[in-house]
């Protein structure tokens, strides 16, 4: 018996608006929103709500025996939240059937897994707690930013208390191995691979519509059929894609709704289930264990980092990002909150990739821009602003040891000053209880409320109320 | 296979990219081997390189019969002429020219420049390119620019030999659209007679076929190429500095848009200080750039350098960390191709013919200065963009080589030879 396992991605990032290095320090609004919405819109119209009716008439027909999986990026939701709110109630209507998982990620779907751990932590969290809001799920399945995966990854995700992984079968990787088992990572025992079945994977994303491709026209009963003829022993086929490949990448006309609508029938005929990523987990066991001393990823023909981390270009304006990260975590202003995570997201150095041949056209084909030193120069200008901004609310040349020194003390001084308080607050329904009288809490409210100094201001307090512990020690030393 | 070629100018006595352009050509298809090329230039200085082209000048070649002797002849033209080859021209005069204005050698006199008279020049040049197509055997005629257009149809007349026009520009690149009707019939008279037509660029190309109408089953693109620079030039020593240069170096003429430069440099001398802006060059515009930057207050940054000649345009380069090609309509430009070798990341217009072969530049649109001052202040501002531009630049017009375009015009040339 086999098992399918299907994730769809959904991410889009908000795209920077030509950004002229006169701006900076004028202009503190980034993006462009003609662009976005436009996008978002059209994607949503033309894929992500059909696809979306699609599944639902699936699950309807076969209930729980079809299931899938979900990412969806930080990013990508607020632009439905805000350009396509309907598609936020047809993923509800979808959660609530109980066939669909949804999977965790980096809220601004970011490389900070590569360069920055606490940075990741702290959006992965954000980002489950928008998916539970939303959905009422808690993520228990994680997938990096374009599948990006090596062993410290592993170690930091076990250590955010997740029970699988999403990865990609990077040939450099698995060598002769099959990614149709489910694996462990070396450096994270406990933590379980799911890797994606690439050549199948893609048949339906990219090779589907392709009159040129040997096994055109691609359906139904031939794609099961190649699945139900792997080897027995190969029980797990993943099949990851992005969301758009229903619609979008793959055009209605070409009969991708209906393909998609068939399977589940073939696929009971030939014994093939449908999984969620959590069930694979707790229904198969892992073979082997996995180790990936660099990073992979599923993006080009190298599937390694080198999409978004490849030129210098790229390097520089990572580098500089997440050079004020620490700085960035320090405001609590909720706009450069909100410009850091957009900021974040990987399609920025996509863009600015200067990769030729095949995976050239790739880049250029999702860029908005002409060429990648445009990309540069205008997430660079973009990026001139937000420092400053961050700058301006915490000067650069108190280095950050200092400055961390600096808040320590002011968060110890609020602990401090709340502790005293509380103690004044104690002594003074003491006071009021020695004294018996009523009268007493007319005043002294009015006392507390004022600006806190406490030593100062609760001595002579304390010296005024005999009858409390401390002032007896004090008159006792007299 | 034998070419016969008439061209303007050749180096080291050259006054524009037509010269260079011509150079590289014929030293890349003197390369790809079997080829004989015979290079006619209006007038020659004798240091020209000969080694693989034999370099006939107009002004040696006699078009009036003078009884003259050998020793008088090596004595007055030997240094850029072998006198054997005097006599044989000689030999074949076909019209008495006495009428014309000859001098001892029954030669006419030539600038070699662009003079007030250049449609004389013309004319002359086409009456002396008669007695050479007479005289050296070819199996193709190959034009370089208008100025040798007539010259060439006159020699496919005599010889019967199929001609190749090289449109390095038209006058709607130098005009922008201002054409002068007297070239425009000269260039079209050209088009009309070749038998293939080859452009600098897809965008001369579309000019020659939309603007002169012209068949597009016989026009060709070749893109220009670039010599490798010696070590002697690519070390040249300059004096430190302490600003960022951004640098223009070209005629200052309307073609070139230097005032796209100036506005941008206005711009980014609002946002940072520390640069100096440099036109180098000459040109009918130069008093009107000069005026243009002191009405927009940045003369004290803004330097003209006027015309560069030989090793200092490379010294000019060396000191940069921009170089910037605003052209309004450029057939090819080989100005960027010489700046990236040296190292130094270049921003060019979209309308220039080297942008369709370039990825590791800046492309704009000539008039949005905006962009322009954006990608001058991103390459002093940000070092990875400095870096990527240049390590990438040297790399990409490494690859670029004249043997490759001179492979494609032999190719031409068979084509044609085996019709």
């Amino acid at each position: 018996m086999k098992a399918i396992c299907f994730y769809f991605q959904i991410h889009q990032p908000f795209r920077l608006k030509n950004y002229r290095f006169f701006d900076i320090g004028n202009t503190h609004y980034y993006y462009d929103d003609f662009a976005n919405d436009e996008i978002i819109t059209r994607i949503a119209q033309r894929s992500y709500l059909p696809a979306n009716q699609m599944l639902l008439d699936i699950i309807r027909e076969y209930g729980k025996k079809f299931k899938v999986a979900f990412s969806i990026s930080g990013t990508a939701i607020e632009q439905i939240e805000q350009y396509v709110p309907e598609f936020i109630d047809s993923m509800k209507e979808l959660a609530a059937t109980g066939c669909v998982e949804f999977l965790s990620e980096t809220y601004a779907h970011s490389l900070a897994s590569l360069e920055d751990p606490e940075e990741f932590a702290a959006q992965v969290k954000a980002h489950d707690d928008k998916i539970y809001q939303l959905f009422g799920q808690r993520p228990k399945v994680f997938r990096n930013t374009e599948l990006i995966y090596d062993d410290d990854i592993a170690s930091m995700v076990q250590a955010l208390g997740f029970k699988g992984i999403i990865t990609a079968d990077a040939k450099h990787v698995l060598g002769w191995k099959s990614p149709n088992y489910l694996y462990k990572a070396a450096s994270a025992p406990k933590l379980r691979m799911l890797l994606k079945n690439s050549k199948l994977s893609d048949d339906i994303s990219f090779r589907f519509s392709n009159p040129d491709w040997a096994s055109y026209p691609l359906t139904a009963d031939k794609y099961i059929d190649w699945i139900a003829s792997t080897p027995q022993e190969e029980q797990l086929i993943n099949l990851f894609m992005n969301y758009e490949t229903f619609g979008e990448l793959q055009p209605r006309e070409s009969g991708i709704f209906e393909f998609m609508k068939a399977l589940p029938r073939f696929a009971a005929e030939r014994d093939v289930q449908f999984m969620t990523p959590s069930e694979v987990i707790s229904k198969l066991k892992p073979v082997d264990a996995l180790a990936v001393p660099y990073p992979m990823s599923w993006s080009d023909e190298a599937r390694d980092t080198s999409a978004w981390l490849g030129n210098t270009l790229q390097q520089e304006a990572v580098k500089k990002l997440y050079s004020i990260a620490e700085r960035v975590r320090l405001c609590s202003d909720s706009r450069i909150k909100q410009d850091w995570n957009y900021l974040q997201a990987s399609d920025h150095f996509f863009y600015m990739s200067t990769k030729h041949s095949s995976d050239g056209s790739v880049h250029s084909h999702y860029s908005p821009y002409d060429s990648p030193y445009t990309a540069f120069t205008n997430y660079m200008n973009v990026f001139s602003d937000f420092s400053t901004r961050v700058e301006a609310q915490f000067p650069a040349d108190i280095d950050n040891e200092e400055l961390n020194a600096l808040l320590l003390t002011i968060k110890n001084q609020e602990m401090e000053i709340e502790q005293l308080n509380r103690e004044v607050e104690m002594m003074r329904n003491n006071i009021a209880k020695d004294l018996t009288g009523d009268f007493a809490p007319d005043e002294e409210p009015q006392e507390a409320s004022k600006p806190v100094k406490p030593k100062k201001e609760a001595k002579p307090k304390k010296s005024a109320a005999k009858a409390t512990k401390k002032p007896a020690k004090k008159t006792a030393k007299k | 296979m034998k070419a016969l070629m008439f061209g303007w100018e050749f180096p080291p006595h050259i006054l524009g990219g037509l010269g260079t352009a011509s150079f590289g050509l014929t030293k890349g298809m003197a390369e790809c081997g079997d080829i004989d090329i015979t290079f006619v230039i209006p007038k020659p200085w004798g240091d020209e390189p000969k080694d693989f082209a034999k370099i006939i000048g107009a002004n040696n070649t006699p078009v009036a019969w003078r009884d003259v002797n050998w020793d008088y002849v090596d004595a007055r033209i030997g240094k850029v002429m072998d006198p054997k080859l005097y006599f044989e021209l000689r030999d074949h005069i076909y019209a008495d020219f006495n009428h014309m204005n000859t001098n001892d050698l029954g030669c006419i006199e030539f600038s070699g420049r662009y003079p007030e008279n250049l449609l004389e020049e013309i004319n002359n040049y086409s009456i002396v390119a008669g007695v050479i197509a007479r005289t050296v055997p070819c199996d193709v005629i190959h034009s370089h620019d208008w100025l040798t257009y007539p010259a060439g149809i006159h020699a496919k007349q005599v010889t019967g030999k199929p001609l190749v026009i090289h449109v390095h520009a038209t006058d709607f690149d130098r005009s922008r659209g201002n054409v002068n009707p007297t070239v425009f019939s000269i260039e079209k008279d050209g088009m009309n007679n070749a038998d293939h037509i080859i452009t600098v660029s897809n965008l001369t190309r579309r000019t020659v076929i939309e603007k002169y109408g012209i068949n597009p089953d016989k026009v060709t693109t070749v893109h220009n190429a670039v010599e490798p620079l010696s070590d002697e030039l690519l070390n040249v020593e300059v004096p430190p500095k302490h600003d960022k240069v951004v640098t223009f170096l070209g005629r200052i003429t309307m073609q070139k848009g230097p005032e796209y430069f100036v506005e941008a440099a206005a711009q980014v001398l609002k946002k940072v200080h520390d640069v100096q802006f440099v036109m180098a060059g000459g040109g009918d515009m130069m008093e009107k750039m000069i005026r243009l930057a002191a009405r927009r207050n940045i003369s004290d940054r803004f330097h003209f350098a006027g015309f560069l000649r030989g090793k200092e345009v490379y010294e000019m380069l060396k000191a940069s960390d921009v170089y910037i090609m605003p052209s309004v309509s450029e057939p090819f430009g080989i100005s960027p191709l010489e700046a990236m070798q040296m190292g130094v990341p270049s921003i060019i217009s979209k309308q220039s013919g080297c942008a369709e072969i370039l990825d590791n530049v800046i492309k704009v649109d000539y008039w949005d200065t905006n962009a322009i001052a954006d990608a001058i202040y991103s390459i002093i501002t940000y070092p990875a963009m400095y870096n990527q531009l240049r390590n990438n630049g040297l790399d990409e017009v490494d690859q670029i080589r004249w043997n490759k375009a001179g492979a494609k015009v032999i190719d031409i040339y068979r084509n044609l030879i085996n019709r």
